[in-house]
């Protein structure tokens, strides 16, 4: 468990994503890891400068595809062949073409669940504390106007003199300390 | 054509002067003036007066739903138009039109979203609001058709002392996954669309009842780009799987009509033409909301006239294709050399309800299609406001056309019939107008109608390197 009490990290805030993106690349290449820049709106340059890639999202989303058909196909033909058998028009009773409608929709339901919940369940979302909500400039920009960079305690690199240089040659608007 | 040869001088602010057409999005916009513009309608302490007096007006209407299903309820079925042979009559017609009017806004966030069409984002929210609206009302229908609905869930396969089990061969056992599936996506992909804006809602709400219902709603998002990532890659995902089940849906609705063997609906042609109907009509739904929604909410830098144009083109394409359908039905039925399906065809056409037929042709073809190929038509709002209704009535008839003339008078003349729908009927249909009206009422003002992130990342300032060591890469773009 990381620490409850005292400083999450530093905080620095910036009026552009290129300040944003400039900054953490240097700080990554500070030897900076536990760190997360925020943004009101998706910039993926941002996650290339923190070296963030897989999103394991399609893996979740294929897995719960492959569960959503199986389960459908197997319900189908198991109602339909052995459950409750009836002779329809002399069709066979395993008539797999007329099996195809249910059992698609069934990899849909089951992939768009996964996909949605699983991206929050990786986001670790609903989480509706979080240190970050202390500073103010933070609640009013972030998702809004400002990008903001967060450089965190618990990294092996951090110390409170130390990374607010480091920060303050990136030209922030400010840099805060932020409090568990 | 709009965009070719040389281009005149152009004073007018709104036309982007490299194409000479609208921009998307009307310039002078910042981050925060956008946050601003879309969040003081939902966080405004003022309540406005029209909107108060529309939700009055749509809610006294939507309660002749209640008062139509509750008597629907006591009497049964019996109280509806429908007979045999017209056994389907406003149930199916209205149930057909309604889903089909929600196409369009999963067409708006799917598949625009696919082919990067980036001037959806600013009416992808309120498309797919409408969509599940669309839905509800939709949904209403086949399942108070049945006549018991409180065994509704008799449609469900769950273990049951009847050991009873569907019938998976029956495209109605289809239509039950097609439109539950549907509906529990679109509401999904819709919600997680709004994490974000309910997002900036919460940091910026100053009533605290706001702030903590915002808050809750957005689970706690704050902006961090591991999740944007996330979060952007399952809202492709979602994209690539809600394309083929929003066109897998309207295809098995009509399955119900080319799986039977009536004249007339025993074509291969249904799914492609019923889906393009579907979204010609959505389209159309979405011009009457997004017109009135733009001049009242002043959003007409973000709602541009370059939406209008594009809205009113997509319309021109799907309503050719539906142009298409109609005319291959009619060769189809003299190719064919079927007796029953030419007698079909003039029955549809100079039959007792023949006029519904010409009233269709001249609302879903005479008029959209030769209008929507003048410009100064497609950008005049008022127009447009007008032909939405012209088309959604005409989406309306050709439902109608399809059901009652197939069913009315059949093989066999001895049985034929007609149908009449009755008081009950329309009140039900009405009623389902006001309810529509209702719950979009109550989105337009207590979320937000447009997706913020996303008209963000259009901004001018939302481009990367405007200096440092990333002015390289744009560069490399613009070469």
């Amino acid at each position: 468990m990381p620490p409850r009490e005292g400083v999450y990290g530093l905080l620095a805030e910036f009026n552009t994503p290129d300040e944003l993106v400039h900054a953490t690349k240097l700080a990554h290449g500070a030897g900076y890891r536990r760190m997360e820049s925020y943004t009101p709106y998706p910039v993926e340059e941002a996650a290339e400068a923190l070296h963030f890639h897989k999103t394991r999202v399609p893996l979740v989303c294929l897995l719960g595809g492959l569960a959503g058909l199986t389960t459908g196909a197997l319900l189908e033909i198991w109602i339909n062949v052995w459950g409750y058998p009836l002779n329809l028009r002399a069709m066979p009773l395993f008539s797999w073409p007329a099996f195809v409608v249910p059992a698609y929709e069934c990899t849909i339901l089951f992939s768009g669940l996964s996909t949605c919940f699983g991206m929050l369940a990786l986001n670790g979302l609903p989480q509706v504390y979080h240190p970050l909500f202390n500073a103010p400039n933070f609640a009013d920009g972030a998702t809004s106007d400002k990008f903001f960079l967060c450089l965190e305690a618990n990294d092996p690199q951090f110390d409170l003199v130390e990374t607010r240089k480091l920060l303050e040659r990136c030209s922030p608007v400010s840099v805060v300390e932020v409090q568990h | 054509m709009a965009t070719q040869g040389p281009i005149p001088e152009i004073d007018d602010p709104t036309l982007d002067p490299r194409t000479g057409e609208y921009a998307v999005i009307a310039p002078g916009h910042t981050f925060r003036s956008v946050t601003q513009k879309i969040a003081g309608i939902v966080l405004t302490d003022n309540t406005p007066t029209a909107w108060l007096g529309g939700l009055f007006l749509a809610a006294t209407v939507a309660m002749g739903v209640v008062v139509a299903v509750t008597w629907l309820v006591l009497k049964g079925v019996g109280i509806w138009g429908i007979t045999i042979p017209g056994a389907w009559g406003f149930a199916i017609i209205n149930f057909v039109w309604w889903i089909g009017i929600g196409h369009a806004g999963t067409l708006i966030s799917a598949i625009l979203l696919l082919f990067k069409q980036t001037w959806r984002n600013s009416i992808n929210r309120f498309a797919e609001a409408m969509t599940i609206f669309a839905v509800c009302c939709a949904a209403m229908f086949p399942l108070l058709h049945v006549g018991r609905p409180w065994l509704g869930y008799w449609l469900l396969p769950y273990p049951n002392s009847m050991n009873v089990w569907p019938q998976f061969r029956s495209p109605l056992a289809w239509d039950v996954f097609a439109v539950s599936t549907y509906a529990t996506i679109s509401i999904v992909f819709w919600y997680m669309g709004m994490i974000p804006d309910f997002g900036t809602l919460r940091d910026r709400a100053k009533n605290p009842l706001a702030k903590y219902a915002y808050g809750m709603l957005s689970m706690g998002w704050r902006g961090s780009t591991r999740h944007w990532i996330r979060y952007e890659s399952a809202s492709l995902l979602l994209a690539g799987l809600s394309t083929p089940l929003v066109l897998s849906v309207h295809t098995t609705i009509s399955f119900d009509f080319a799986v039977a063997a009536m004249a007339g609906w025993h074509t291969t042609i249904f799914p492609p033409y019923f889906v393009a109907g579907a979204v010609y009509s959505g389209f159309a739904m979405v011009l009457t909301l997004a017109i009135p929604i733009r001049k009242f909410y002043h959003l007409e830098d973000l709602v541009t006239l370059r939406h209008l144009d594009n809205m009113a083109k997509v319309m021109l394409a799907t309503g050719s294709i539906v142009g298409y359908g109609y005319g291959m039905e009619v060769f189809m039925s003299w190719y064919s050399a079927s007796h029953w399906e030419f007698f079909m065809m003039w029955n549809r056409m100079f039959g007792p309800m023949g006029w519904a037929y010409w009233v269709l042709i001249l609302t879903n073809l005479a008029i959209p299609l030769t209008t929507l190929w003048s410009r100064k038509l497609r950008v005049n709002a008022g127009y447009l406001f007008f032909l939405s209704f012209v088309v959604n009535i005409g989406m309306w008839f050709e439902r109608f056309v399809i059901v009652v003339t197939s069913l009315y008078r059949d093989y066999l003349p001895s049985s034929w019939g007609t149908y009449r729908a009755t008081k009950w009927d329309y009140m039900l249909f009405i009623g389902t107008w006001g309810l529509f009206s209702t719950l979009f009422l109550l989105f337009a003002r207590f979320a937000p109608m447009i997706p913020m992130s996303e008209i963000r990342t259009m901004l001018p300032a939302a481009k990367l390197g405007n200096g440092g060591e990333d002015a390289k890469t744009v560069v490399q773009e613009a070469i």
